[in-house]
């Protein structure tokens, strides 16, 4: 599973920043959004996957036994994804923004007609 | 209540209020000062308290160390902190020389409280992962400032500055990640007893080099600056002031935290990469720099030359060098910004900052003039001035360290230094100007001017004082079992 993941979240990073090597914003922007979401898979999986057991103390125990899921990467991939959407929508409207006031949304054209 | 938390909580709170207060701009505005001067002044307390009790540990929600969030204030921490609010005085009472309505009327000075927080935040946070999010709290702010106006100029630069920084941010979180999956912690006190331990060195190069990369980028520096130069011109002066002055330090700060704690060797010779980076971040800024035909252009390269000085004193690691950069990244700090703000004197009077329209300030308006001359020979590196002060204890950090490359790039630069501030002086204030006037110029424009001009003056004067605390600084710096011990065995609680 770890492998699969470790695959699936080096195709994001490759995409990610392929798309952001274009000279649209709107690939751009999606190259973001797949390169944060790596980044987002990556903390998932390289804190360790452990299926099914909840870091919860057993009735009768007083102590949590190995293995359990760990909770940290998830509390920190669940910040960083509300962090990453926030972003994305801001620089969404920002293209936006720019796209209505250039009329195009080539990189090259708008620094070029920019003054 | 805690004294440690003041300078987050105080300017959250201050943007809360702004936010529900009615929008006259007068009221925004005293509210955003009234706001600006208690951060001060909870900056100065903590600042006294580090000075008196050591470091200060604050364990968020009661969780013992590794286990909960922990603010941490040495006397770094305190004196940017202090240097914070310093700034966020003077871009608070420059709105009383009149801000843009729109984007006084889009929350301007609540963002600008955001901004210092996010600033504060970060310099106080003892957790790596609570350091991103403060860099992304700072960020947003700064995007939303950025981008509020809507000239297509305006929107370019905004555009690449966001862009940029998303890749830093994505970096950084990616380094975080791996961080956490080798060694379970993020807490920097119990990285720094677990990661220089590691005997993995293929681990350590990655984390090393991912860090340098996220942190070179929001650091702006070589070959990962140019961002900075193609968006730090576009917006009004105080934006510019408050971005110039804090959020590259910030960069500056987390590199000299991090790599102090957490990579004290020389894993896969990151202080020799991190030193030729320096070299060339400070000839290549200021070559820009005397290229350029814009005051906020050439300000912008300067800025970018002299992040290059800031970093020397960590890559050097010796204590001296270390000092010197402290005391360079103070001086800096009040320099630039009190430049920006400058910038925004011509662009009342002439409604523009290239140099060709610029002029004659020097025989029409001898107040503005003098209190400008002040930062701009104190970044040239005129003697007596604080940024001669900061040069010369770096030099000799460098030539101490057996650094004499970095000693003679230091010197060349601050030669390339002065020539770029000469004529920045000459031809902004001295020549003739092709055209008059074209606005009044209101009193008040000059108030921030006069303060931070009133700092740099006060660091000259105080310039031993000032040095010794820089040196006890790096001291703490370069023994990290100080801030280990006080986080993780418990220091004075604040």
């Amino acid at each position: 599973m770890e492998l699969i993941l470790a695959i699936a979240s080096g195709v994001l990073f490759g995409t990610g920043f392929y798309l952001m090597l274009r000279r649209r914003l709107a690939q751009l922007i999606i190259g973001l959004g797949l390169l944060s979401n790596g980044a987002n898979l990556l903390i998932f999986t390289a804190g360790g996957l452990t299926r099914a057991r909840a870091p919860v103390i057993a009735e009768d125990a007083s102590l949590l036994v190995r293995p359990f899921a760990d909770p940290v990467p998830q509390a920190l991939v669940l910040t960083a994804i509300v962090i990453g959407f926030g972003v994305l929508a801001f620089s969404l409207v920002l293209a936006h923004g720019i796209h209505t006031m250039a009329g195009t949304d080539d990189i090259d054209e708008i620094r070029s007609g920019g003054g | 209540m805690n004294v440690l938390v003041l300078p987050i909580a105080l300017p959250l709170f201050t943007a809360a209020v702004l936010l529900l207060a009615p929008s006259r701009p007068l009221l925004q505005r005293w509210i955003s000062f009234a706001g600006a001067c208690a951060l001060a002044i909870a900056a100065v307390l903590v600042f006294v308290r580090v000075e008196r009790d050591g470091i200060l540990v604050l364990q968020l929600g009661g969780w013992p160390a590794p286990f909960g969030i922990t603010l941490v204030a040495d006397v770094l921490s305190a004196m940017l902190v202090v240097a914070t609010a310093v700034v966020g005085l003077a871009v608070a009472s420059s709105a009383f020389s009149g801000v843009d309505p729109r984007r006084e009327g889009f929350g301007y000075h609540g963002l600008i409280h955001v901004l210092l927080m996010g600033v504060s935040g970060a310099f106080l946070t003892g957790d790596l992962f609570n350091l991103y999010v403060w860099f992304e709290v700072m960020l947003v702010a700064s995007f939303v400032l950025m981008a509020l106006h809507r000239t297509r100029a305006q929107l370019e630069a905004a555009f690449k500055y966001v862009a940029l920084n998303l890749i830093a941010s994505s970096l950084f979180l990616t380094t975080l990640g791996l961080l956490y999956g080798g060694t379970g912690a993020l807490n920097m006190a119990e990285l720094a007893t677990i990661l220089p331990a590691c005997e993995n060195t293929a681990y350590e190069t990655i984390l090393a080099m991912l860090f340098l990369t996220a942190f070179g980028i929001k650091a702006a520096m070589f070959p990962l600056f140019f961002w900075l130069p193609a968006s730090y011109h576009t917006p009004p002066a105080a934006v510019g002031a408050v971005f110039a002055g804090l959020l590259t330090k910030v960069g500056v700060y987390s590199m000299i935290r991090v790599f102090t704690l957490l990579f004290p060797g020389d894993p896969a010779m990151l202080y020799t990469l991190l030193l030729a980076q320096a070299g060339c971040t400070m000839i290549v800024g200021l070559v820009g720099a005397l290229a350029q035909r814009d005051f906020r252009r050439i300000l912008s390269f300067n800025l970018v030359g002299h992040l290059g000085y800031t970093t020397v004193g960590v890559a050097l690691g010796t204590s001296a060098a270390m000092a010197g950069s402290i005391f360079y990244i103070l001086h800096h700090i009040a320099a630039i910004t009190n430049l920006y703000l400058i910038s925004g004197v011509f662009l009342r009077l002439r409604h523009t900052t290239s140099l060709t329209e610029l002029g004659s300030i020097f025989r029409e308006r001898p107040l503005v003039a003098i209190l400008a001359a002040i930062p701009v020979f104190s970044l040239a590196g005129v003697p007596p001035l604080s940024g001669f002060i900061g040069k010369l204890a770096l030099v000799r950090g460098a030539f101490g360290a057996g650094a004499w490359w970095t000693g003679g790039i230091i010197l060349a630069v601050s030669l390339l230094t002065l020539l770029s501030m000469a004529r920045l002086w000459s031809e902004s204030f001295w020549k003739t100007a092709p055209h008059g006037d074209k606005s009044r110029l209101p009193g008040v424009i000059l108030l921030p001017i006069a303060f931070l001009s009133a700092i740099t003056v006060a660091m000259t004067v105080a310039a031993g004082p000032l040095y010794q605390l820089a040196m006890k600084t790096s001291d703490q710096l370069l023994n990290p079992a100080l801030y280990i011990d006080a986080v993780l065995k418990g220091g004075p609680q604040p």
